[in-house]
């Protein structure tokens, strides 16, 4: 296999609870969450990798340690082989081309004041990509036809357009700087259902025609199973399953993936009584003991309340951090 | 290029904030009240039939002459004259012309110092926003006027006695200006703490758009509108305060009367019955600060859609 495009290796990120005068006397330090803990993810060129989880379990910050907007408390974010936590001043403007986002809420990714035009002109203007006003207007013009909206769009402001119009323009931003990877922190979760699809129809087939790489972020696992070529499921900071799409939707091993499996709406099933998911995502401060899904797992036994899984390929393509599914009870 | 100013004024008459001054009375009457008021400062020198600055031009024998309305008044002294021959008239035009120019430096200095300091807390963060927000927090606990007469205080104990008459405007404006940052320093650093969490901060960081850059183009303009608002306000508050000081004799001296130093002076001859000395002064201050205060409020509703 050639080398990832993108490595997130050992990916860690934790966050103090309270920053301030109290903490430093208090003895045994500041206590910590663990937003992130320990995630590896390797991403291929051309590849859209899905990462599901629900609320609060870490996935937007791995999509900010991913771009470079935090650093990682642990690990190492690789990009084509440039570590970005050490990269000199020349490099890092270089990925900062290559590497680009788009965000979830519509209403705040953009600038209110500005106009179109001056929004996607930004990065074209940061990063020196036009040699002239003339080749600007060019580009703004390509780009806005590129993501289905007129080039006489570019004179309006941001509040005259719908959520899914704006997500389009997020697009034409973030394409604007010929970017190989980009990161999709739950592009279409604000989106009417009917929108969502077109969005995500675009995508596809912008990633189609420039080559791209996506880490395609959402809770949603409709979303996920339409998009994304391998999947990796979190839960309070950790990867616990990861396996590719076709594999995760037929023969998911974690007992949370299968969870999560229960409550896709599938028009096959109408009829079929659900087992309704149990308990809620631990408090991230105040995790649970060795596996942190035992609380609500049916499975876990006396090693599950006490040693924490590392995750380990099954043998058939899937990464699963299980003592249940390692021991083969599940 | 007529016909695209013509519709860049139309744009203009029709824009959302033209159309709610067309429908607010009271906002019209401050606009016209406070721009005469301020027109005739700016042209005192052309309006004023007297020079209140020139002493040789005035005869003790004409002091105290009533406004012309009155019994023994005539138009050479359309408002009468002070204790020391001095029109009133012109005494109250170039009055107007110094408190506005006092006041609205100090609107001008509280607003600039009072938006950066917010701006760089709200950026940095950590102790230094800690330390300006704490100071801010401190100031408010004692009165304006009170801080401002410190500062005044202060300045006129450290500064030679031969330089105070030449100082006392820059003294008086600093006064104002310190008194007044904390209310900028405090809506710009919510409003940039606001906007700073907003994703489109985060995408111009994500390209490297440098934070100096992010606050001036990104966060900044967001708060115009507010600082906006908040200057009109103070600048009655100004106005008031400057008068104030110069009332209590901490302002401007006699020999440069200000607004409030004519009513200081004025206030002497009340009870003799010489009331225009101080009354005339008094109300066209009030219809300043009125107006001014009119316009502060309308604009403050117009700006904010939530209260439309």
């Amino acid at each position: 296999m050639t080398a990832p495009l993108i490595d997130l290796a050992g990916l860690s990120r934790h966050f103090a609870l309270s920053s301030g005068l109290n903490t430093r006397f208090r003895k045994g330090g500041a206590k910590v969450v663990r937003a992130v803990d320990s995630v590896d993810i390797e991403i291929a060129r051309g590849e859209t990798f899905g990462l599901v989880g629900e609320s609060g379990c870490g996935k937007s910050t791995v999509a900010r340690l991913a771009v470079g907007l935090m650093r990682p408390t642990e690990g190492a974010v690789r990009f084509d082989r440039v570590d970005l936590a050490s990269a000199g001043r020349r490099d890092l403007a270089a990925l900062r081309r290559r590497i680009q986002m788009v965000f979830q809420d519509p209403y705040s990714s953009m600038n209110a004041r500005w106009r179109i035009r001056e929004i996607i002109a930004e990065p074209l203007r940061t990063l020196n990509l036009c040699s002239s006003p003339a080749e600007m207007d060019r580009r703004i013009d390509e780009l806005l036809t590129l993501v289905g909206l007129s080039p006489a769009d570019k004179r309006k402001y941001p509040h005259e357009f719908s959520g899914g119009q704006r997500q389009r323009i997020s697009i034409a931003r973030a394409l604007s700087t010929n970017p190989e990877f980009l990161v999709c922190d739950e592009p279409t979760s604000a989106l009417d259902v009917s929108v969502q699809s077109q969005i995500l129809n675009l995508m596809k087939d912008l990633q189609a025609e420039f080559d791209l790489t996506f880490l395609f972020i959402s809770h949603n696992l409709a979303v996920i199973s339409h998009m994304a070529d391998r999947v990796g499921v979190m839960y309070l900071g950790r990867i616990v399953e990861q396996a590719p799409a076709q594999r995760l939707f037929s023969a998911p091993r974690h007992p949370y993936t299968k969870l999560l499996l229960e409550t896709v709406p599938d028009l096959n099933r109408i009829g079929y009584t659900r087992k309704p998911m149990s308990g809620e995502v631990p408090n991230p401060i105040n995790p649970p003991s060795g596996c942190p899904f035992h609380p609500r797992c049916a499975f876990a036994n006396d090693r599950c309340k006490q040693e924490r899984p590392s995750i380990r390929a099954d043998g058939q393509g899937t990464l699963v951090a299980c003592h249940g599914v390692q021991e083969g009870r599940i | 290029m007529t016909d695209q100013g013509l519709s860049r004024w139309a744009a203009f008459w029709n824009s959302d904030i033209l159309y709610e001054f067309r429908r607010s009375p009271l906002a019209i009457v401050g606009f016209v009240v406070a721009g005469s008021l301020i027109l005739s400062a700016l042209l005192a020198p052309i309006l004023a039939p007297y020079d209140p600055y020139d002493a040789s031009g005035i005869d003790l024998m004409n002091g105290l002459i009533p406004p012309f309305w009155s019994d023994g008044g005539n138009m050479t002294f359309p408002l009468g004259t002070d204790n020391q021959g001095r029109d009133v008239f012109s005494g109250i035009l170039y009055g107007l012309r110094l408190s506005l120019t006092i006041s609205v430096s100090a609107v001008l200095l509280s607003a600039l110092v009072g938006t950066a300091l917010g701006l760089v807390a709200a950026w940095v963060g950590g102790w230094f926003d800690s330390a300006i927000m704490r100071l801010a927090d401190i100031q408010l606990s004692f009165p304006a006027i009170l801080i401002a007469l410190l500062v005044d205080g202060v300045a006129r104990n450290v500064l030679p006695q031969e330089q105070h008459a030449s100082l006392a405007m820059p003294i008086v404006i600093l006064a104002i200006a310190i008194s007044g940052w904390v209310q900028y320093a405090r809506t710009v650093r919510s409003i940039a703490m606001v906007e700073k969490g907003k994703d489109y901060v985060e995408a111009a960081r994500l390209i490297g758009v440098n934070p100096v850059t992010i606050a001036m183009r990104h966060i900044l303009p967001n708060a115009t509108g507010s600082i906006f608002v908040l200057g009109t306000v103070h600048l009655a508050i100004a106005i008031l305060t400057e008068a104030t000081l110069s009332f209590l004799g901490l302002g401007m001296p006699p020999t440069e009367p200000s607004i409030g130093t004519l009513i200081r002076i004025g206030n002497d001859f009340l009870f003799s019955g010489e009331w225009w000395i101080t009354i005339l002064p008094g109300v066209t201050l009030a219809l300043l600060v009125l107006s001014v205060n009119l316009l502060g409020d309308w604009l403050r509703d117009a700006l904010n859609p939530q209260l439309r």
